[in-house]
């Protein structure tokens, strides 16, 4: 690096009084993002273990009961996240490269995709709503065969309400990430946090990716 | 020379309630565990102690069904999630392991803090639980009774759920430290084996509390919405909770043990002044037992419908846990081998934890045996089978490293004539009460019930004498402890003559925990390369001058 | 532990892998959509298993640079699916095989809950009478292309 010294005072400032320098840090808080990670896949594997048993114990309901989902909003929502999570890795790369002004422009589309996806997505649980297709007995619905349809319903609800409160989560943290970008807090050297929100976003849009043809999908 | 206390030392700077209560200091926020754990533990123990005596007689002494139910229920659950979980890691392992590996903190301290609050946070619903009439499910919630029991289950499953939390906080903070923080030169075979043992905790942690956690989440919708997951009235399968449950309980039990067999090789090596025997065998049994744990837990489901053939698999997979732990007491006694033996406490600690501990292991090999299993399946068995390990083993090696490294945690002294007879004490009292336990179980006493036919009586009367005697031992252990707070002598850096980081700094040691960053120069128990002398000269030293 | 003077050389990831990987995963979310529109018996599950895995291969080797990070990483990873698999795999052995001695233990205990005894029997796809007040004419919301 060619201006070090220049680099590295608003490097250190960063670094906690108990780290040695900023790779130590850096590399801390990204090792500490995956294993909080591990943890929130082992977190939605416990519904995903629920799910494989029940529809392995009722394969007609399931498939009679996931006809209830809409394929189409199901499509774009999984359109809408994968696209979030691309402008979420620019928004780091742009970082990477000292550029502030581009961070933001790709941290706010994030936001605005993940906005996107939780409309859609409550226009997709209002409609269950009102046609009584709800979790446990809260089911009015009578239209789908096969026993107790509304386990898929509350296998359905579960999975895509914790993570939908994910995406919440890792909103508030893009919004602290903007709010932070904006005031100079980051540069070429020391994006950290964004790169641990960047981590943590993309395993909701990884989740994401095995939900759509598990609960849209089954044939 | 006599010891000193130095001035300033991370106990008293800063000064104040508000220092401690915003402290980010590991050894601080060690201490808040281990005051919190501890009224825990002399909680839950009183309701053991009430427990027993009800069972005097047989019939109703003290209580009637219903209160019994509860009372076992908090006594289990206190114990389990508000003590014995976060009971080494949390108090004694934040204390010690940026100490042990030359750090001045954990790599998170904030986050570290956010743990204690999340563990007060977890226990005032816990608490909450007992005020509105406490839950009366045994510990482990078991559907369909817990989905339709009116009893206050829900706030004591939120208090489990919020506890988990801090138990990953923790788990996550201690596998990162440990990769992260070591002092130069210090490799991970030169890490103290209790550091292995922290760490291997710490990954069961991380790997199985999540798993509770959607666990209870799925119970506490079970509860409000009926999902029909878990409730057989609703479509659901109770043996799936079980699943689910010991998914993450039965790892647990070795989040309990593994760091108390961390404090046990610590101990036996440097009490003994002798090189640890098979330093490689021991930190991979750790990693052995942390594996195998996940592969056992359909063993507390032998009797209760699973399929026959997973029972068998799970019966034959549940023998492997005998291996590594198999190792570990080997390894311990070779090392006690022509060692330089003190008795004080912490030995007569770490030996009670080897012969109670191989009783505890040896009878879970019982248990794991499928066709035995039937027979003593929810007795009395089964009672004093898990508080051999947990209160004879891990109890054990808590006491154990608290008294080992009191010196350090407080810079002070207690009284080791009395702290030996506690600990005789105690190891009597453990005996009477629980081994007469196995004879009760095997002769088909069952669990959880507040009476019992007249036969049993002679034995249930005996038990519960031991739990008086267990509790004065640990009476007695209260009122030195407080004493030697209040008026204890000063310690020294180093009294008991160790090898390691933590023996280098003063006692206490000052809130960065070193003045200069210290650098590994020997192995962690190279007792044959250096010795220190002891400063607090043993029983047998004082009576050889 | 760490080298105190050089920082160590971060990577950034050229723009191109980022909107090729992009693209490739809008690709294969309408694959998955297309490929679910035939039936291929029991292994309909195991083409969207593998198309979703490739897809999250694709996201935590790039998007998360898994490929070009520290192994560590790597392994926490791949633990946490090892990990889920035993407890899905064994729970599974669990679920799947408890009727071959005893046929009764094969489903839940009550294959239709007692919630719906006082309900209208469900006589298939359109048909469906009327059930509680909020249920409306079934099947207007079903999804297209099945």
């Amino acid at each position: 690096m060619a201006d070090h010294a220049k680099t590295h005072a608003p490097l250190d400032e960063h670094v906690a009084h108990h780290f040695t320098d900023a790779e130590q840090q850096r590399e801390s808080s990204k090792l500490g993002m995956w294993v909080f990670l591990l943890t929130e896949v082992l977190f939605f594997g416990g519904l995903f273990c629920a799910y494989a048993i029940y529809r392995s114990w009722y394969p007609e309901m399931f498939h009679a009961a996931h006809k209830a989902l809409d394929v189409k909003l199901g499509f774009i929502n999984t359109l809408v996240l994968i696209s979030s999570s691309v402008t979420m890795a620019l928004a780091i790369r742009s970082m990477q490269l000292g550029n502030k002004r581009q961070t933001m422009y790709h941290l706010f589309a994030t936001l605005i995709f993940a906005a996107t996806f939780l409309v859609i997505k409550y226009f997709e649980y209002s409609h269950k709503f009102h046609l009584g297709q709800l979790p446990g007995k809260y089911y009015t619905y009578t239209g789908i065969e096969g026993s107790n349809p509304h386990v898929f319903f509350s296998i359905y609800f579960v999975m895509t309400g914790l993570h939908g409160l994910h995406v919440i989560g890792g909103m508030i943290a893009i919004i602290i990430m903007l709010v932070k970008t904006s005031r100079d807090r980051f540069n070429a050297l020391y994006y950290n946090p964004i790169e641990v929100t960047g981590l943590y976003w993309h395993l909701v849009d990884l989740i994401w990716i095995f939900l759509f043809p598990l609960l849209y999908l089954v044939s | 020379m006599e010891p000193t206390i130095p001035q300033t030392h991370y106990l008293n700077s800063p000064k104040g309630l508000k220092s401690w209560l915003f402290t980010l200091d590991h050894k601080r926020i060690g201490i808040m565990y281990f005051a919190a754990i501890m009224f825990f533990f002399f909680f839950a123990g009183l309701l053991a102690i009430i427990l027993r005596t009800e069972l005097l007689n047989p019939g109703r002494d003290l209580m009637d069904a219903e209160a019994y139910n509860r009372f076992f229920t908090l006594h289990g659950a206190i114990m389990i999630f508000l003590f014995i979980i976060p009971s080494i890691p949390a108090a004694l392992g934040n204390f010690l392991l940026p100490l042990m590996i030359g750090a001045k903190d954990v790599a998170f301290p904030r986050l570290n803090l956010a743990s204690w609050y999340v563990f007060v946070g977890g226990a005032i619903f816990g608490i909450y639980s007992l005020i509105s009439g406490g839950a009366d499910t045994g510990w482990t919630f078991y559907t369909p009774y817990s989905t339709s029991t009116t009893s206050s289950v829900s706030s004591m499953l939120l208090a489990a759920f919020i506890l988990g939390f801090s138990s990953i906080f923790t788990g996550l903070n201690f596998i990162v430290t440990i990769h992260k923080l070591r002092a130069p030169g210090q490799t991970w075979f030169k890490l103290p084996l209790m550091v292995w043992a922290l760490y291997a905790t710490a990954l069961i942690q991380v790997l199985a509390t999540p798993v509770l956690a959607i666990t209870l989440v799925l119970l506490l919708l079970e509860r409000t919405m009926g999902i029909g997951i878990f409730d057989p009235a609703m479509g659901g399968d109770p043996v799936l909770y079980q699943h689910f449950f010991w998914f993450y309980s039965h790892p647990a039990v070795y989040i309990m043990i593994l760091p108390g067999m961390g404090i046990i090789s610590e101990l036996i090596s440097h009490m003994s002044h002798r090189k640890i025997f098979g330093y490689n065998a021991i930190a991979y049994s750790s990693f052995g037992i942390a594996l195998v744990s996940f592969l056992v837990w359909g063993h507390h489901m032998f009797t209760s419908g699973q399929s026959e053939l997973a029972a068998v698999i799970f019966s034959f997979l549940t023998f492997f846990v005998g291996i590594p732990s198999g190792v570990k007491v080997f390894n311990w006694v070779m090392t006690l081998y022509k060692g330089s033996i003190s008795l004080a406490t912490p030995m007569l600690y770490a030996l009670s934890f080897l012969v109670l501990f191989t009783i505890g292991g040896l009878t879970g090999i019982f248990l794991g045996a499928l066709s035995v299993d039937i027979h003593v399946h929810d007795t009395y068995f089964v009672v004093a089978h898990f508080h051999y390990v947990m209160m004879g083993g891990t109890v054990m090696a808590l006491l154990g490293g608290i008294h080992f490294w009191w010196p350090k945690m407080f810079g002070k002294r207690y009284n080791e004539f009395w702290a030996a007879t506690s600990a005789i004490i105690i190891f009597i009292g453990f005996n009477m009460t629980f081994f007469t336990q196995f004879i009760l179980g095997a002769q088909g006493m069952p669990r959880r019930y507040y009476t019992y036919i007249d036969q049993y009586q002679s034995l249930h009367v005996f038990s519960t004498y031991g739990a008086w005697v267990l509790g004065l031992g640990f009476l007695i252990m209260a009122i030195y402890f407080i004493h030697s707070l209040i008026k204890g002598k000063p310690a020294g850096n180093n009294p008991w003559g160790a090898i390691g980081f933590e023996w280098e700094t003063a006692s206490p040691p000052p809130t960065e925990n070193f003045v200069t960053q210290p650098v590994v120069t020997h192995g962690p128990y190279d007792y044959d390369k250096v010795l220190i002398p002891r400063e607090m000269p043993t029983r047998s030293e004082k009576v050889a001058r | 532990m760490t080298n105190q003077t050089s920082h160590a050389h971060h990577h950034i990831t050229p723009l191109k892998i980022y909107l090729g990987i992009g693209g490739t995963l809008l690709v294969f979310t309408v694959i998955t959509v297309l490929v679910a529109g035939f039936d291929f018996g029991p292994a309909n599950i195991l083409i969207a298993l593998l198309i979703a895995g490739f897809k999250a291969t694709l996201v935590a080797f790039f998007f998360m640079h898994l490929w070009y990070d520290n192994k560590l990483f790597f392994v926490i990873f791949a633990s946490s699916l090892a990990f889920l698999a035993i407890f899905i795999g064994l729970t599974m052995y669990d679920t799947e095989r408890r009727a071959e001695l005893d046929p009764i233990k094969e489903h839940p205990i009550e294959a239709q809950a007692a919630m719906y005894k006082n309900r209208p029997a469900v006589t298939g796809g359109a048909a469906a009478s009327h059930g509680e007040a909020t249920a409306a004419p079934v099947d207007t919301n079903a999804a297209p292309g099945h």
